[in-house]
């Protein structure tokens, strides 16, 4: 057979396989989760906070974690995007291409994303220590948010490089300031590409452990103070998985479930409202 | 039109440098009150880059260093002084692939009114309908005015650029090939726009096609590799040059 067939050939079958694998495994994971966590999975759950002896297998639901979660999500998200946003800008619209400056700060930020949850939730508890604050949901929020800043600005980043030069020429050609353009024509054009962005930093803060294990602690009542504990989700299914009790454990693999089905909900929102705004960008 | 009329813009020994690269050297030209002044020469002889020297888009370039002077209404627009968002409100520009807005056709034309302070509805409403009658394009896109630019045909989307640029009011319209992407119905649609609005515009246009440049034209300007060898009007570029390689390019023999 003509070699240059069965090079296309072994390819196609690397690429079919990498599909399979990287499907298949979210759906493993999913499956997994459903299976061992619908049962306890009930209304009770969602509405109702823990009562006493929850963590026995008793009366109660998840309802402290799930807002809690909800409310550090939005908070931590909030937080990220008003230094992303400028920060992206600023890279792609006031300094050059080859700029020294952007160098640097490409390369901080990619260090700062690789840098483990964990080291963040001892950051985040050495400066609470220092101004003498307990565990809360502010501080829990900002921890959260400097662990997504770098994921979300570089993605945002990456998304502002696909600007045709020539749309921020058109722009100020007609005598437009460099935020006219980035705020009337560049975010027109990216908008899209922006709520992504967002929407995976928000994913990846909603569902991390380590970080708010110290910073947000834990409590059994819902959020109603920024200078309070806060229940969140990972730590919910941290805390049941942990015990020794079947039902519980089950109770934890509910929670799992829950938490990725709020992420799946928010994502699916965000595109359908994102979409709605991108009738005129240009392809 | 024998009689070079009053300089809108000129230029006093302006050299460009991208890098170490020189593009433009020492060239001291003017360019006449409302007339198509056309700028002629090959490829990457700096057609472009002095082009976009006249409002200062060239320092959106890396590495770019200009020396010498441009004077438009007798102003050095190098000066810290000026003001460049003003300077660049005098001057439209017109790209050789038409880079409309990501917005709908009726914003793309407001746009530039809207950022230079009108917020009058009513008003722009008048702004849009009336340039891009100016344009030739008001009957094919007024039932549409709301939809997105980036549906319109590449000629449409031309002259929705040319409407846009116009509406800023300006004195000066800039054109980098304007026609090079578009078929020849639309190029002859923007020829006979442009030599309308020579009468109210001093007309700039850059453009590799001889013919072209010899149906619009009133006055010309050739550059050989960042040179300007020859300038003068229309007629005598192009019937008597006095330079050997404007005459060799004219024949066809360099480009």
């Amino acid at each position: 057979m003509d070699l240059r067939k069965i090079e296309e050939s072994v390819f196609k079958f690397l690429m079919l396989t990498s599909v399979v694998c990287v499907v298949g495994s979210l759906l493993f994971i999913l499956g997994t989760v459903f299976i061992k966590g619908w049962h306890a999975l009930s209304l009770d759950m969602l509405v109702k906070t823990p009562q006493g002896g929850y963590y026995l297998g008793k009366e109660g639901g998840i309802l402290n974690a799930i807002t809690g979660s909800i409310v550090l999500g939005i908070g931590a998200t909030l937080f990220a995007l008003v230094l992303s946003l400028p920060l992206a800008v600023y890279l792609n619209l006031y300094l050059r291409k080859n700029s020294r400056r952007a160098f640097i700060m490409r390369f901080f930020l990619d260090v700062l994303w690789g840098i483990p949850s964990i080291v963040y939730g001892a950051f985040g508890f050495t400066v609470m220590i220092f101004f003498k604050l307990q565990a809360s949901l502010l501080a829990a929020i900002i921890t959260v948010g400097l662990l997504i800043l770098p994921i979300m600005a570089r993605s945002m980043d990456e998304v502002l490089k696909t600007i045709p030069f020539e749309l921020t020429e058109a722009s100020f050609a007609m005598g437009a300031t460099r935020l006219e353009t980035a705020m009337q024509v560049v975010l027109k054009q990216v908008l899209g590409g922006l709520v992504t962005a967002v929407l995976i930093s928000f994913g990846r803060g909603i569902g991390d452990a380590a970080s708010v294990l110290f910073t947000a602690s834990f409590t059994d009542s819902l959020p109603y103070s920024l200078f309070k504990p806060v229940a969140t989700l990972p730590l919910a299914i941290f805390f049941q998985l942990g015990t020794p009790f079947p039902e519980v454990q089950e109770r934890g693999y509910a929670a799992a479930l829950v938490l990725a089905i709020l992420i799946l909900a928010v994502s699916i929102a965000g595109r359908l409202i994102s979409g709605k705004f991108t009738r005129h960008v240009l392809r | 039109m024998n009689t070079p009329a009053r300089p809108h813009i000129m230029t006093e020994h302006l050299t460009v440098h991208y890098g170490r690269q020189r593009v433009l050297q020492d060239i001291s030209l003017a360019i006449p009150d409302r007339q198509i002044t056309a700028i002629i020469g090959p490829s990457g002889c700096g057609k472009t880059t002095l082009l976009k020297s006249f409002n200062r888009l060239i320092e959106l370039q890396e590495n770019v260093r200009v020396s010498g002077k441009v004077l438009v209404d007798g102003e050095n627009i190098f000066d810290p002084q000026i003001d460049v968002t003003r300077l660049r409100k005098k001057m439209g520009l017109l790209l050789q692939r038409p880079q409309v807005l990501p917005m709908s056709i009726f914003d793309n034309v407001a746009y530039g009114r809207r950022i230079h302070g009108c917020k009058n509805r009513r008003l722009l409403g008048e702004i849009v309908e009336k340039y891009l009658t100016m344009a030739g394009l008001w009957d094919e896109v007024r039932d549409r005015l709301h939809g997105p630019a980036s549906q319109l045909s590449i000629g449409q989307q031309q002259r929705l650029c040319l409407a846009r640029a116009l509406a800023v009011e300006p004195e000066i319209i800039l054109c980098d090939e304007p026609t090079s992407a578009l078929d020849p119905a639309s190029t002859q649609h923007i020829e006979q726009i442009f030599m309308e609005l020579k009468k109210d515009y001093t007309i700039v246009i850059v453009t590799h096609i001889l013919r072209q440049a010899r149906r619009l034209a009133d006055h010309v300007l050739f550059l050989y590799l960042g040179e300007l060898v020859e300038h003068g009007p229309a007629h005598r570029i192009f019937d008597t040059p006095q330079q050997a390689r404007t005459r060799d390019y004219i024949l066809g023999i360099i480009s």
